[in-house]
């Protein structure tokens, strides 16, 4: 697994039930009969997901996914976990009362851009602000699949679909900015065809404590096919996609002859927000170093707004954010522990005596 | 102590209704009185009605807020149509309530506030209090605010803070006018205004004042006497709706060993369920403030996929926001209780107002065949009772269930009797543990194989080994609950999930009918808050010498089993209600019976004169008799409303 440099926090999966039994990706594998589409990017991201479960080394029945409705949203289906496929949009509301109830679950929701971003915006937004403990796997395909074909909250302004003939009016959302500008404390973008860099983020986002939104650009090869071809082409991807790793000079293009690629971020002063530069141009220091730990996350902005907005040539992958503040869920069980502490409330197990107590209280009178 | 002098009349029921700007704090002058009401003995039912502005403009009629309170020396069940006495603060408030007294009611005015500024406000190009068009009414014209700015001087407070305590003046005074016991109002004084003892002590000193005014003035001669009324032996509170149906789904949540979780979104007037249920985390509790409806009831549900008991509050605008999610419910069959408090509607309607149109909308009110039982509470004290019997429903059942209360209910307030807890049902949650299919290294968890007796499936909560499944909003296969398309599959399923919400009805008990003689030919039948206006209309009737029977529904789906053939015993059936027939629409549908709607849909509830009108005249066309309800043909000279 690829070393991040995070620092050790309090983990995602701390009090879910661990075992030592060996686990392969068969064990999360149901019995039913997967049905995307051939060649969907669906598929390489559940083989990466269900071979990545097992190294976190949680019970099985400890976990749960959650997911709402579009193509994506029949994952949960395909895991041999506990799971919900929910309704259009409301996954992550699902998710936060099952993550407020049980501490011990591990609670994982796969969404589309269409089912997180504008049927469930209110939702997704309100989840990260919050910081419930869970994981939100965003496919964004930048389209309308399970409705065949219509453009999506993702998809470049302009675009020619059955519903835009004339191409679509709508300006896009960036998954990530829109993340950050919620507050979220963990923020990642990665690619349905990288395993080894999907895997390296999972891993990340699964031990983080609070919301992780991972955004995943995944190919839909019958309504969108090629719209990620410039970060998966062999000729292109290394001028298309922007590392970030944390504590790592932000570098890319092709290689110098001393090793490093031949563009590099600097701070634009003009916009206070970031710029590309030729590496050679610029003294080594400075070049932007990438704090995924930065309370502030004005600089993650910045960098996340190097997403082509049309149609996609340049995108930042890897770990925009990754902050801890209190979750939720955390917060709220502490709420219900105090309040079962105070003295008078101790004994959990005598709520029937203090429901007498409660009913028969305030001002009462007895006849007779 | 009463002076010597005063004369005291002896009462068998009066009511009382105080009005005044919203600012001028009329609903804790009503609480108030009632609590000491409720001290002394008198059973009471109370009626606030407050507007949809926090603050209306100053002094208008749309910022008139009032709180009725109707107390006997028997028992009685409802707020009562016509305020004996009314205390109006402005002159506005005296305008917005002059319609609703009867004749010879007694009115006293705070004269201070009606200056001409005032009076225009109200839309009075003259002062009612100088001409005789009050002359039919007993008029008593006090200056209530200039009397406790008098008597609160030595606190040394400003002009309009002395003048804010003039509703516990008023409350002084009519607390000696009806005798009733001040030390309940004391000590919540010196609690609610512990931290400023300058108001504390001048809402105190006003507050006796009031006393002393009534019994030294010579413009109040007349003290009235109201003797505890007799109910049945156990022990009361006073307790309003909202405050009722929290304990209920508290008491629901300790009967079946879980933990409750309240997704929640607040909405008038189901709000207070909210806040109640926040302040008892000590049992358990969780509650959630969602960003908006849907979120409400999603949390909801995933709380009780992952075992525990979902609730979500609301009123009918937010159940048309959650109608998809109380779908996945029902597919999902886990348990969730949705409490619908009713208002007002369509739209944002009448938000503070009463209404019980939402029947329909949880009957029907989802895509597809998706069948939900309904349950209604009658009475403010039994939303306790109606909200346990909404948690047993759900959890045995693993299903979404409606609890219908509304605004009336909400708000309203009854000495209610402390049900001891073992007059509560035992609700087991039942959690499966264990693989129910197969045997062997070949056993799986089926997660809908069902129980015989109830149809429900096993409710296997995450954390429980072996049973991992999963379920969602797509049609299942019967059995074993994977996606199924199989045209039979989904016919089975759709009458499947209908029969068991339909099963729910064997274990409920035969509707209780009270026909007295069992001479009636004329069945009242009712649900919900309609509950007691239904009652004293029905009490008119039979103390006038005619016969009805009444009888109310708890359970609106499924209705009981022995509803059709208790239909059928009659001649005649009214069904009161406040919308425009929905009941009577599912029992015309159900049995065929063409049952006589009486419907009204006023934001208030019924009034008990106007039923007892409408039953009578029904029983009228049954018996082929004339009916003569006048006072006159009355045994007694008052109604036991």
């Amino acid at each position: 697994m690829t070393d991040l440099g995070l620092p050790a926090l309090r983990s995602g999966t701390e009090s879910v039930p661990t075992t030592d039994e060996k686990q392969t990706g068969k064990d999360f594998t149901s019995d039913q009969e997967v049905r995307w589409c051939p060649g969907c990017g669906d598929y390489a991201v559940l083989k990466a997901v269900q071979s990545f479960l097992p190294d976190l080394g949680l019970r099985r029945e400890n976990i749960v996914f959650v997911s709402g409705i579009g193509c994506s949203s029949r994952f949960p289906y395909y895991l041999d976990t506990y799971g919900m496929h929910s309704i259009h949009g409301r996954a992550p509301t699902i998710a936060t009362g099952i993550a407020t109830a049980r501490e011990d679950l591990s609670v994982w929701v796969v969404t589309g851009d269409g089912d997180a971003l504008s049927i469930g915006g209110n939702h997704l937004i309100h989840t990260l602000r919050r910081n419930v403990n869970m994981t939100i796997l965003l496919f964004n395909n930048r389209i309308y699949g399970l409705t065949k074909g219509q453009y999506s909250p993702t998809s470049e302004t302009g675009k020619v679909t059955k519903s835009t003939p004339m191409g679509s009016l709508d300006h896009p959302f960036n998954p990530v900015s829109l993340a950050l500008g919620a507050e979220a404390s963990f923020v990642a973008r990665t690619i349905d065809s990288d395993r080894k860099h999907l895997t390296s983020v999972l891993a990340a986002a699964a031990a983080h404590r609070g919301t992780s939104l991972v955004e995943i650009y995944q190919n839909c090869p019958i309504f969108n096919d090629g719209a990620f071809d410039a970060i998966k082409s062999p000729d292109t991807k290394a001028d298309a996609i922007i590392p970030l790793v944390h504590g790592e000079p932000v570098l890319f293009g092709a290689q110098l002859e001393d090793g490093r690629g031949a563009k590099a971020l600097v701070r634009d002063e003009e916009t206070g927000g970031v710029k590309v530069v030729a590496t050679a141009d610029v003294p080594a220091e400075d070049i932007l170093v990438h704090d995924a730990h930065n309370p502030d996350p004005t600089m993650a902005f910045a960098i996340s707004r190097l997403t082509d907005a049309g149609y996609l040539n340049t995108s930042p992958i890897g770990i925009f954010r990754q902050v801890q503040r209190p979750t939720y869920d955390d917060a709220a069980r502490e709420q219900v522990a105090t309040a079962s502490t105070v003295p008078g409330n101790d004994d959990a197990a005598d709520r029937s005596a203090r429901l007498a107590a409660l009913i028969g209280g305030g001002d009462t009178w007895t006849i007779l | 102590m009463v002076a010597p002098e005063k004369e005291v009349k002896q009462l068998d029921r009066v009511i009382i209704r105080f009005a005044g700007d919203s600012g001028d704090g009329m609903q804790l002058t009503g609480d108030r009185f009632t609590q000491e009401t409720a001290a002394f003995g008198n059973d009471l039912v109370t009626l606030p009605n407050f507007p949809a502005e926090i603050r209306a403009p100053q002094g208008t009629l749309p910022g008139v807020s009032s709180f009725q309170v109707h107390f006997a020396d028997h028992d009685i069940l409802t707020a009562g149509d016509a305020p004996d006495v009314l205390v109006a603060m402005n002159p506005a408030a005296l305008r917005a309530n002059l319609g609703d007294l009867s004749k010879g009611a007694t009115i006293i005015v705070d004269t201070h506030d009606f200056t001409a500024r005032n009076l225009t406000k109200a839309g009075y190009t003259e002062n009612p209090l100088d001409g005789d068009t009050l002359a039919e009414y007993a008029l008593h014209t006090v200056d209530l605010t200039g009397m406790t700015i008098e008597a609160v001087k030595e606190f040394g407070l400003s002009r309009k803070d002395a003048s804010r305590a003039k509703n516990m003046f008023a409350l002084g005074l009519l607390s000696w006018m009806y005798g009733r016991p001040t030390e309940t109002t004391n000590a919540f004084l010196a609690k609610r205004f512990a931290k400023v003892p300058d108001i504390r002590d001048a809402n105190i000193a006003a507050f006796k004042a009031g006393w002393n005014f009534g019994e030294t003035t010579e413009a109040f001669v007349v003290r009235y006497e109201i003797k505890p009324a007799k109910m049945a032996p156990g022990n009361y509170r006073n307790i309003t709706g909202n405050l009722a149906l929290s304990y209920g789904l508290i008491a629901g949540g300790v009967q079946s060993g879980l933990s409750v979780f309240l997704g929640s979104y607040p909405i008038t007037p189901a709000s207070d369920i909210l806040h109640e249920l926040s302040k008892h985390k000590g049992f358990g509790v969780t509650t959630f403030q969602a960003e908006d409806e849907i979120a409400g009831v999603g949390a909801a549900i995933g709380a009780s996929f992952a075992g525990q008991l979902g609730v979500t509050t609301t009123s009918g605008p937010g159940v048309a926001l959650k109608s998809e999610a109380i779908g996945l419910a029902v597919m999902t069959e886990l348990p969730l209780v949705v409490v619908d408090v009713q208002r007002g509607g369509p739209s944002t309607g009448l938000p503070t107002k009463t209404e019980q149109a939402d029947l329909m909308q949880a009957m029907f009110g989802r895509n597809g065949e998706a069948p939900v039982p309904i349950v209604a509470p009658q009475s403010p004290g039994d939303c306790f009772a109606a909200a346990v019997e909404a948690v047993r429903i759900a959890v045995t059942y693993r299903t979404p269930v409606m609890l219908l209360s509304d605004g009336y209910l909400a708000n309203g307030s009854e000495p209610w009797r402390i049900p001891g807890l073992d007059e509560l049902p035992a609700i087991d949650p039942d959690f499966a543990t264990e693989k129910n299919q197969g045997s062997g290294d070949d056993a799986e968890f089926w997660p809908y194989l069902r129980d015989e007796a109830t149809l429900a499936r096993p409710w296997a909560i995450p954390g429980t080994p072996g049973l991992e499944h999963r379920i969602g909003g797509l049609e299942k296969g019967d059995g074993h609950g994977n996606i199924s398309y199989d045209p039979a599959n989904h016919d089975f399923m759709v009458r499947t999930r209908q029969a068991k919400v339909d099963r729910i009805a064997s274990s409920l008990p035969p509707l209780e009918v009270d026909d007295p003689t069992g001479d009636a030919k004329v069945l009242v039948l009712g649900w919900g808050s309609t509950y007691g206006p239904i009652g004293a209309g029905v009490r008119r009737v039979r103390k006038a010498g005619y016969h009805v029977a009444q009888a109310h529904l708890r359970h609106l789906n499924p209705f009981p089993n022995d509803l059709g053939e208790v239909l059928k015993r009659y001649d005649k059936v009214l069904v009161p209600e406040m919308n425009l027939g929905q009941l009577s629409l599912l029992l015309r549908a159900k049995y065929l019976v063409d049952v006589v709607g009486y419907n009204e849909v006023r934001g208030l509830p019924l009034k008990a004169a106007v039923l007892a009108d409408v039953i009578g005249g029904l029983v009228a066309e049954a018996e082929g008799i004339d009916i003569d309800l006048t006072p006159a043909s009355i045994q007694q000279e008052s109604h036991d409303d």
